[in-house]
């Protein structure tokens, strides 16, 4: 039996690296990892240290900024900024009514078009969206989850009208619904119809989307909605655990499925506490993997993650400081191995970006991968006697929230964790967290700058924010009602009763009909009033 | 009697961490809390509003469709005769309060406000308002 280090050295000289000068400053060579023999390493399972032994010595993070707003075209033109400023992938901001299946001329859209994302009713849109972009190139990821098996199908028969296969496609779906029950609650079907669509997706990416991740397993909306760093993990891998056995129901190998499950996590202002819970987080999944679902593949137990920094760590009190937190949390993330990369701007406290703002977030992560040289050595804070102790705390953590959702389930993750969103498990655990944290700012426990205290300079003008106006919520209107005035209504008809017809029978899959239905350019409210003349809609019980 | 305060979610906004936590420290203050839960119409928070006989209405938005529905759920509340005081919360730019006190709204609480500052703006509103 070979030890950690051979492992590992095996697994570093079967990587490309890239070109580089890997030293200090002052000429001090570094190694690509450090520790003794015995330890963990990087690309070594549980892959508690990274997932790949060279980690950002062969690539960086994707630098991937999260934009929307406005119509499509508007957010064409801030993609291509993005591509000009350097970012090296694309995320896409839906605004309210996309997020919850609505076209932008329903009753309840007024005032929110365009107002946190990018108003898409149709494939109409969807094409503006991506125009002259190289998705051959280019990978995007698409914040989506009611609606995101047809607004997928959409973003497929885009790309094919552009003449991109499907197969060559690379990007993220992110598609997890279960954690909108829990905490971002944009969610339009009941729980159960709404699983069936995700594992459609997973069938349909796993047969024919090879470079496709079909869902982003995401932690980020669970902390922002207020829980601790313990319950993200632990909410997170037991969504996560549900998707598994909900592909494995369906009949699917864990090896053909499990590689294109990806992750995202929240980098927020405890910097040690975020490092250690990132670390955790691949540990957990890679022994979940292999020893309780039977994976092989390496691929299938290695934990890939995007990272945003926090949200709500940010104060709309002199915005400029915001600037600091999320470098913070950026370096977070980074030292907690991240594969791709979200840093907010200083102004989203108050609103969507500028371009300006945006910019500076970018180059936040620009500064962290070519200036710092963090990026030189693997997981430069392993072996810290206080950071693995906090990483296996919050192992700990997790696994004794793992035993409870299994009591919920009979031993079932999927069925645990459906029960915990049915009986308002999660929601309360998230809403008790995020009071006894609101009640430490109260107190004087915690501590924010600009806002509990050094607020000399909160008076100072309001920096320049952008505005979304509303000629932009009544442009999308007429856009949709010239797309509505242009097409084969015969054939929308037609294909939305096909919809309905298939939504009935729970073996088929979805999703080839949902691609038919975007070719028609049937709106995305249209195709989930189909959908939901079946499925039926989820309503939540208020609690406070 | 103590009073009594409804909180709600209008539009499409699913973020409710604030509004949550506004009920608990409204409630840790003494009022009793009615929270209408997501996705909620003008028209439906202004009936509700009546139906419970609150004293006044928090409204928390974060989606910045602010300026459109705040003012709804206050002609909504005239229109039916009733002067119950909005009080509304959340992402809300400084350039923007002027536009919602002009349209009626009673009190704007930004980001960064305390649990004694939303107290206090609650109970200036309501000895306003009677």
């Amino acid at each position: 039996m070979s030890d950690n280090r051979t492992l590992w050295q095996e697994a570093f000289d079967d990587s490309k690296l890239r070109e580089g000068d890997y030293s200090t400053m002052s000429g001090v060579p570094l190694e690509p990892v450090y520790g003794p023999d015995d330890a963990e390493f990087p690309g070594v399972y549980p892959y508690t240290r990274g997932p790949y032994a060279s980690m950002y010595r062969s690539r960086l993070w994707t630098m991937r900024m999260f934009a929307g707003f406005g119509t499509a075209d508007d957010t064409n033109a801030r993609f291509k900024e993005i591509i000009r400023s350097g970012g090296t992938g694309l995320s896409t901001a839906f605004d309210m009514p996309t997020l919850l299946g609505l076209d932008s001329d329903d009753p309840m859209s007024l005032g929110e078009v365009g107002r946190c994302g990018v108003a898409i009713d149709s494939l109409a849109d969807m094409e503006d969206l991506y125009a002259g972009i190289d998705l051959d190139q280019i990978t995007t990821s698409m914040t989506i989850n009611s609606p995101a098996a047809p607004i997928f199908a959409m973003f497929v028969a885009q790309a094919e009208n552009a003449g991109v296969n499907r197969a060559r496609l690379g990007g993220t779906l992110q598609n997890d619904i279960l954690k909108e029950y829990q905490a971002q609650k944009e969610f339009v079907f009941p729980p159960r119809q709404s699983m069936r669509l995700v594992r459609d997706t997973i069938k349909f990416t796993a047969a024919e989307m090879p470079r496709w991740h079909s869902i982003s397993i995401s932690g980020y909306h669970i902390r922002e909605a207020g829980s601790t760093a313990a319950e993200e993990l632990a909410f997170t891998l037991a969504n996560g655990f549900a998707y598994v056995e909900l592909a494995l129901q369906a009949g699917l190998p864990v090896d053909s499925f499990a590689p294109r499950l990806s992750f995202f996590f929240n980098a927020h202002i405890d910097f040690f506490e975020e490092i250690a819970k990132l670390r955790a987080a691949r540990r957990i999944w890679a022994r979940w993997m292999k020893e309780r679902y039977g994976a092989e593949l390496e691929r299938s137990l290695q934990l890939r993650f995007h990272t945003q920094t926090a949200g709500v760590s940010l104060t709309a009190q002199q915005p400029e400081v915001n600037i600091v937190r999320t470098a913070i949390e950026a370096l977070a993330g980074v030292l907690g191995g991240t594969q791709s990369l979200h840093t907010n701007s200083m102004d989203e406290a108050m609103a969507l970006p500028t371009e300006k703002a945006a910019r500076i977030a970018l180059r936040t992560q620009q500064v962290i991968a070519y200036e710092t040289n963090v990026t030189h050595v693997a997981d430069p804070l392993g072996g810290s006697y206080f950071v693995e102790e906090l990483t296996d705390e919050m192992e700990r953590q997790a696994e004794a929230v793992f035993s409870k959702l299994e009591e919920f389930g009979d031993g079932s993750l999927l069925e645990g964790v459906i029960k915990g969103i049915d009986e308002n498990w999660f929601q309360g655990c998230i809403a008790d967290s995020a009071y006894e944290l609101e009640r430490k700012f109260n107190s004087g426990e915690r501590v924010i700058v600009g806002v509990s205290d050094f607020k000399e300079g909160n008076d100072d003008a309001e920096i320049e924010l952008l505005r979304i106006s509303k000629e932009d919520e009544a442009r999308q209107r007429m856009r949709l009602e010239t797309v509505r005035h242009d097409r084969d209504q015969e054939a929308v008809d037609k294909v939305l009763a096909t919809l309905t017809d298939e939504a009935a029978d729970p073996e088929i899959n979805l999703m080839p009909t949902l691609i038919d239905a975007s070719h028609a350019y049937a709106t995305l409210g249209e195709i989930m009033g189909a959908l939901a003349d079946v499925f039926g809609r989820h309503t939540e019980v208020p609690t406070i | 009697m103590s009073q009594r305060i409804l909180v709600a979610k209008v539009g499409l906004d699913g973020h409710d961490r604030g509004v949550k936590i506004i009920a608990r420290i409204l409630r840790d203050a003494g009022y009793e809390v009615i929270y209408t839960g997501l996705f909620q119409t003008p028209q439906t928070v202004a009936s509700a509003a009546v139906d419970e006989d609150v004293d006044a209405v928090g409204l928390s938005m974060l989606s910045g469709a602010h300026l459109t529905l705040a003012p709804l759920v206050v002609e909504e509340l005239r229109g039916r005769g009733s002067d119950i005081p909005v009080i509304v919360g959340g992402i809300v730019p400084a350039l923007d309060i002027v536009e919602l006190t002009e349209a009626g709204i009673a009190a704007v609480l930004t980001p960064g406000s305390t649990a004694a500052e939303v107290v206090g703006a609650v109970r200036r509103v309501l000895a306003a308002s009677t």
